[in-house]
């Protein structure tokens, strides 16, 4: 066991699946010689060569498009975007290509690559470096979106993204990269892509948020503690598909529901959530289930990004109206 | 202080084999056996008669909207019969001789434009992309999949088709980018057809080549003529040779001309003219090559006519397996999203299998749901 942050624990499991499996390579840029510039590929280039870890010039598209490419060829491509606010210009191939091509031929080309890209606010960046569009990727058949949360898990799905035989779009928050350490085991370790996880166990609100939102979600948790409220933790962990029966569940036990998350509100990852919620256990509810979300606006500039984000304060505020209701 | 020209190491050529009467240079003539040019040929007879049996099955209302290739026969023809079998092909669109030539059934074609995702399942080992709609993407999946044999130490490589109106896309300059700085085994062929819908080529770029672009990336380009199948083939050839022993990419432009409307949906004589057209039909890369074959002495007056009749066989027998052996279950929709079915998206399929069942859709005799 060692402890590790986000950043090692990624570079970890990257590099299990160097180690592993001949056909997967990394590429993106600044990968190699900068080792990328949150340095999770730390490492690499000196122990698997150029041809593994590779560094590209300069377009999302092509490494995206070179990718699918590759993949399409038998091998298993790890993409880097060097900032999940720059791969908008490769979006036209996810949506026309990295989703479609195993229904398009009818299971004959399966594209089980890894697109990984930090994501999210919280360290005050210039424009474009702070968004989190997850919503995108969720609305498109074909994908997995998966986000990971602290170093362990971040390691486990990581490595099971790169065995996928499906696309995986990887957001990695980046506010959590190096926030804190935690215990990773020395043997790999995988974990179900598609599952949520109860972190915590509560019987009065049911909390459900995913990535850099489960830290101030688990502090409310904690606030919640003291004033006397029980809630449970849900950490979505796949954003796409989204695992409804654990959500369920625990609505049903609890009847009282808040969700979580950074994007902004309309057709966010939460509206999903609720419809689900509703579709599933509307009876069961004893209150309206509440978003605390982004607002309905562009990113501000990082000036303002501290009041813009969701905290522990306006979770627990949430959560004690439904509590109440 | 100095200002003087920046000299330029790669080179932009100009090839044509065949003349306009059919006539081939002596020295330029790849000189191919006899059994090989009577395969190109009969290539882009059934090419041609596929097309005009498509556009036929769209006018009758049996298939959907076709992008025809009449005209550009000799592209498709010559270029991918230049690769070898382990190189790899990434079509656009309108390619139908490639198709046929890797081994795709005809009715794949017909499956594709009449709305059947069964059309775009590749021919077992054909190493041969299906169709690329959404134009200029192929070239990062062409350039993709060099870089992956570049990458695995194979000496393979790829040919991949683009529209000239598909130059002026992103996709089209990242690929060549990338092929460039990594000295990728790629060939990009752009089937310079002058017009992209409405749009004529000099409205795409205001290079008097296309060919010339090849430059900007550090390597060579050549300019074919497009209706001359020796031509492409000669140039793909050589292009694909220098790929495989680690000579990088190349641009190929080869000039020729959509002589139908873009797709069955346009009319071409709201923005072009008839006396364009009319130069064009002089230059048929059909007859051009029948002239220079009966001149061999490779094809007679009654070879033609038996390639034409294998040709309208072939293509009717496609026609046949269309029309009357699809079977196709729409429930199928579901079931090539992912590799493990996600639970909501199983529930999805069982909902609609009720509404199939309530709309009282007949089931065939594999207790498949049997389209209307």
């Amino acid at each position: 066991m060692a402890q590790m942050n986000m950043v090692k624990a990624l570079n970890t499991a990257l590099d299990e699946a160097l180690r592993e499996d001949g056909d997967v390579v990394l590429m993106g840029q600044d990968i190699g010689r900068d080792e990328g510039v949150f340095r999770v590929t730390e490492g690499l280039l000196d122990t698997y060569g150029k041809n593994r870890v590779i560094d590209t010039p300069l377009a999302e598209g092509a490494i995206i498009g070179g990718a699918i490419g590759m993949a399409l060829y038998g091998m298993k491509p790890v993409a880097e975007m060097q900032f999940s606010g720059f791969a908008f210009q490769a979006f036209h191939q996810v949506e026309n290509h990295l989703s479609r091509f195993r229904n398009r031929t009818r299971g004959f080309f399966r594209l089980g690559m890894v697109m990984r890209m930090p994501y999210g606010g919280g360290i005050r960046a210039i424009e474009h470096h702070s968004e989190s569009r997850e919503a995108y990727y969720a609305h498109t058949p074909g994908l997995q979106m998966v986000i990971p949360s602290t170093p362990r898990n971040a390691r486990a799905l990581l490595r099971s993204a790169i065995r996928s035989p499906d696309p995986v779009i990887f957001f990695e928050p980046k506010a959590v990269y190096r926030a804190f350490r935690e215990e990773v085991p020395d043997e790999p370790e995988t974990m179900p892509i598609g599952k949520s996880q109860v972190v915590q166990e509560g019987s009065d609100v049911t909390l459900i948020a995913y990535g850099a939102m489960m830290r101030p979600t688990l502090a409310a948790a904690e606030k919640l503690a003291e004033d006397g409220v029980k809630a449970e933790v849900i950490d979505l962990l796949t954003v796409s598909p989204m695992d409804t029966e654990t959500i369920a569940v625990s609505v049903q036990k609890t009847g009282r529901a808040v969700v979580i998350h950074e994007g902004p509100r309309t057709c966010g990852i939460g509206a999903e959530v609720v419809a689900r919620i509703v579709e599933t256990s509307l009876l069961y509810l004893e209150a309206p289930v509440k978003r605390v979300t982004g607002y309905d606006i562009q990113f501000p500039y990082f000036a303002r990004e501290d009041v813009y984000l969701p905290d522990a304060g306006r979770i627990a505020r949430a959560a004690h109206e439904v509590v109440k209701f | 202080m100095s200002r003087k020209n920046i000299r330029l190491k790669e080179k932009v050529e100009r090839l044509v084999i065949l003349d306009k009467t059919g006539k081939a240079n002596e020295a330029l003539d790849p000189k191919l056996d006899d059994e090989l040019s009577l395969y190109l040929y009969k290539l882009m007879v059934q090419s041609r008669v596929l097309d005009e049996r498509m556009i036929n099955l769209q006018r009758t209302g049996k298939m959907g909207t076709y992008a025809p290739c009449r005209g550009q026969e000799a592209t498709a023809c010559g270029a991918t019969p230049a690769m070898d079998k382990d190189d790899w092909i990434a079509p656009a669109y309108r390619e139908v001789g490639s198709f046929i030539h890797r081994g795709w059934p005809m009715e794949s074609l017909i499956f594709f434009w009449g709305g059947y995702e069964e059309g775009c399942v590749p021919a077992k080992g054909s190493n041969h992309l299906p169709f690329a709609v959404p134009i200029a993407t192929q070239c990062l999946h062409a350039m993709g999949i060099s870089w992956g044999m570049k990458v695995k130490g194979e000496s393979d490589a790829v040919l991949c088709y683009i529209g000239d109106g598909g130059t002026s896309e992103g996709d089209f300059h990242e690929a060549l980018n990338f092929a460039g700085v990594y000295k990728l085994p790629l060939v990009m062929f752009v089937v310079n057809n002058h017009w992209a819908i409405s749009i004529p080529r000099e409205m795409q770029t205001a290079s008097p080549t296309i060919a010339q672009k090849a430059v900007a990336y550090g390597f060579d380009g050549i300019q074919v003529d497009g209706n001359d199948i020796l031509g492409c083939y000669a140039a793909v050839n050589e292009a694909a040779n220098k790929a495989r022993s680690g000579g990088g990419p190349t641009l190929i432009e080869a000039v020729t001309y959509r002589m139908m409307f873009h797709t069955t949906a346009d009319d071409p004589k709201k923005y072009r003219s008839e006396d364009e057209v009319k130069k064009w039909e002089k230059l048929d890369p059909i007859t051009r090559y029948e002239k220079y074959l009966t001149t061999r002495g490779t094809l007679s007056r009654n070879v033609q006519e038996d390639v034409k009749a294998e040709a309208v066989k072939l293509v009717a027998e496609a026609v046949e397996r269309y029309e009357l052996h699809r079977e196709v279950d729409p429930v199928e929709c579901f079931d090539f999203t992912y590799e493990e079915m996600p639970p909501e998206l199983a529930e999805q399929r069982e909902d609609f299998i009720r509404v199939l069942d309530e709309a009282g859709v007949k089931r065939g005799p594999r207790g498949h749901y049997l389209l209307p």
